[in-house]
């Protein structure tokens, strides 16, 4: 199974070595990996999925995190309501008479062209991962020529949310 | 002087001072209230050196970096201070890996400061240069570049709260050389602030009341204390609780001496070399309490099979100990002493184990240790039983890795905690001998004795230098069967007798070797001698380093063979 985990940790030089160097000598799944400064340039927040057998593995995982001294806080927040990130560039195949069909494509993703070559765009398209997958799933017929994803941040949300906003989310 | 007096000097001259980084160095160990460092000088720690020679500090000069840190070791494991170790860059550094790693699995507290090259050519492959960040980042519980003088105070002072609270373990500081020269304010009054490290102590109340209401309704309750009682001076509390549930106990290996070994209460040490009462008792208790053990794969043997009728309470100060190797379902995250305090206090119903008391009682008389004696020939475990006797068991014991150390441990009945001396979670060969040089250290007038293979001993051997200089009357007993004793064992087990590479057909001659150091040795090699030799070894008062040598193709018994459950011991019985 996978789960989201974030863990804020303190800025200083080494901590990104010391938790993945932590995670891969404990024989854990990362699935991605991002890290970046918080509202406090002194902590740094990173968002792990992890892919694991069971419940007891990812504890073990939020336990060896905590037991590093430059972590502060680590919370799995994959069953809380989350709004969840990523950024992906799609570099698709494609000749001129092809754009427009690719822009149709893209469009409801909110995805946009953010550079065009003489057989090849460049799609930009943010969103959880469900919709980023569904996205690369629809421009794979055309022929993917370079993928580069950023990996997902999250943050939990400011309030509960209901089902019909969770929908919401799933589109926007 | 004595540390006291140093300290109140060292609080005097501390108040707010300017300083170059090295006397700042010195200083902050004063105030942390050190009284020996061990180490070895080289070019990017000259100036601490330098300032080690000014002050007076007492520095051990070890004849390699590894004798330096299995020396702070074993001085940390006796004296429960921190062991301070002080290197150089690069191959000093490296020369430490070994202890650090050692010291990470057995929880042993020590601070160690290498040297760097200046900040200025870090990361140029300079001369002397390596990335001592990154080698020690696994087999650290912490560690530090100094990169600004002003912060070495606050990281010294952080070093040593991190390594001897909690579960204690090694941190170490990497100091570049143009830091240590240069200056800048000591203030060492600075609270420790460390947001992400908050060890817990007290026990949760409620966890506490389930294990009291699963011990008042098990019929089958064990014990199995670790190391972490030790590391909580937790032996009385231990042995007050155990007697008021009349709950048996079984022990790791780093645990032996927390619990009395000649109590009728004790099992003996369980796992891969323990007692055969000590495993069947594990195997089939319905309610197994760890006490600051981790469940090592040595202890537990085949997992699948470990404890199926147990229900599991873990008592350990490092909650990610709890639930790595065993599911468990009272998980009690506290110093053991604590939690031992507030389950002596709860005084709940005893459980209904008078029979299983009684059937482990018989299963001790049934399956002692045992081994054959010969006319001639001394065995090694007869060796080792004769020294406990011949010291009442008083004694600090080292060992080194092997079938000698397997065979101390059950056959040195460790009475008092901090006793026992070994390398446990690594399995160090070359461990002992420097070991021994800390203990006694930290204990100069209680005897020391170390008991060491042919094999690893001559791995550290060049601290002989170091027994010479100093006159440690440590007692250097070599357990000679001519063979890396262990390796052999294995491969007549489960290689087919193919001796690859463990017989050693050539030695040195021990007792000249001795000699060449200026200590007494002399060889011993039948049993008509061995009680006469071992009072003469005791009975000197320097050191001495006698050659026993005994039985070459002598097993360890009884074993848990890899893969199988504890209670699939072989060799329980003479054949
Ligand atoms: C540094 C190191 N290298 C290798 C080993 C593997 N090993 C474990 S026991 C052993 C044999 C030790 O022989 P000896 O020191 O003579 O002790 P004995 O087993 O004969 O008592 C070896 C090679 C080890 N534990 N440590």
């Amino acid at each position: 199974m996978k789960r989201i985990i974030t863990a804020t940790v303190n800025n200083s030089s080494g901590v990104l070595n010391r938790v993945t160097g932590m995670l891969a000598r404990r024989n854990y799944n990362i699935e991605s990996i991002t890290v970046g400064h918080t509202e406090n340039p002194a902590i740094s927040r990173m968002t792990f999925v992890v892919v694991v057998d069971n419940q007891r593995s990812i504890e073990q995982v939020i336990k060896q995190l905590n037991k590093q001294i430059d972590v502060l806080k680590v919370s799995d927040i994959t069953d809380e309501s989350i709004m969840s990130r990523e950024l992906v560039l799609i570099k698709v195949f494609s000749c001129p008479q092809q754009r427009a069909e690719i822009a149709a494509v893209i469009n409801p993703f909110r995805a946009t062209i953010i550079d065009v070559g003489k057989e090849s765009v460049t799609v930009q398209v943010t969103g959880d991962q469900q919709k980023v997958e569904a996205l690369i799933d629809l421009l794979h017929p055309y022929g993917i020529k370079e993928l580069a994803r950023t990996g997902i941040t999250a943050v939990k949300r400011g309030h509960k949310v209901t089902n019909a906003e969770e929908r919401v989310v799933l589109i926007n | 002087m004595s540390t006291k007096l140093r300290k109140k000097q060292a609080v005097a001259s501390s108040e707010k001072q300017m300083m170059k980084g090295s006397k700042m160095l010195i200083e902050a160990l004063k105030q942390e209230e050190v009284e020996v460092l061990f180490g070895y000088p080289g070019g990017a720690i000259l100036p601490t050196f330098d300032e080690i020679h000014q002050d007076g500090i007492r520095h051990i000069l070890a004849r390699h970096e590894q004798g330096a840190v299995h020396a702070a070791e074993g001085y940390a494991r006796v004296s429960k201070k921190p062991g301070v170790v002080v290197v150089t860059s690069g191959p000093g550094a490296t020369n430490v890996i070994t202890g650090i790693a050692d010291a990470m699995m057995d929880s042993l507290p020590l601070v160690v400061f290498s040297g760097q090259v200046a900040t200025s050519v870090i990361g140029t492959d300079a001369f002397q240069e390596s990335d001592v960040m990154g080698l020690t980042m696994p087999i650290t519980k912490h560690n530090y570049q100094v990169r600004d003088v002003n912060e070495l105070p606050r990281i010294i002072k952080e070093a040593f709260h991190i390594a001897t609270t909690g579960r204690p373990g090694p941190v170490l500081i990497d100091l570049p050389k143009d830091v240590s020269i240069e200056t800048g304010l000591f203030d060492y009054n600075q609270e420790v602030n460390l947001p992400g490290y908050h060890p817990t102590i007290m026990p949760n109340k409620l966890q506490i009341r389930k294990l009291v209401e699963a011990v008042s309704s098990a019929k089958k309750p064990i014990i199995l204390a670790g190391a972490g009682v030790l590391h909580a001076g937790a032996s009385e509390q231990l042995l007050e609780y155990a007697e008021q549930q009349q709950i048996p106990i079984a022990s790791t290996l780093l645990g032996l001496g927390a619990f009395p070994g000649d109590h009728e209460l004790f099992l003996g040490m369980a796992g891969m070399h323990g007692t055969y009462p000590a495993n069947m008792a594990i195997y089939e208790s319905d309610l197994l309490i760890s006490i600051g053990s981790r469940f090592d794969d040595r202890v537990t043997g085949n997992l699948e099979k470990f404890a199926p009728n147990a229900k599991i309470a873990h008592i350990d100060i490092d909650p990610a100990e709890i639930g790595k190797n065993v599911e468990t379902q009272i998980p009690i995250v506290a110093d053991a002493m604590e939690a031992l305090k507030e389950l002596i206090n709860q005084n709940g119903v005893k459980g209904q184990n008078s029979l299983w008391n009684e059937e482990l009682k018989h299963l001790k008389q049934e399956y002692p240790l045992w081994y054959k004696e010969d006319p001639e020939v001394i065995k090694p475990q007869q060796l080792i039983e004769r020294i406990y006797e011949k010291t009442n068991g008083e004694a600090i014991v080292t060992t080194d890795v092997g079938q000698h150390q397997m065979w101390t441990a059950q056959f040195f009945k460790f009475k008092k905690p901090n006793r026992f001396v070994t390398s446990g979670g690594l399995g160090t060969m070359g461990f002992g001998f420097p070991a021994a040089i800390g203990a006694q250290l930290a204990e100069p007038k209680t005897p020391v004795i170390a008991f060491m293979g042919d094999a690893g001993f001559q791995m550290t051997l060049q601290e002989l230098s170091l027994v010479q200089e100093m006159k440690l009357p440590i007692k250097l007993v070599i357990v000679n069967n001519s063979s890396l004793g262990m390796v052999r064992q294995w491969q007549q087990l489960f290689f087919e007798e193919r001796y690859s590479n463990s017989l050693v057909p050539v030695q040195p001659d021990f007792v000249k070797l001795a000699e060449a150091y200026d200590i007494k040795g002399f060889r011993v090699d039948h049993v008509a001698h061995l009680d006469g030799a071992i009072e003469e070894m005791l009975a000197h008062d320097g050191p001495a380093l006698i050659d026993f040598r005994v039985a070459d193709k002598e097993n360890v018994y009884p074993m848990v063979a890899p893969g199988k459950g504890l209670h699939e011991m072989i060799g329980v019985k003479p054949e």
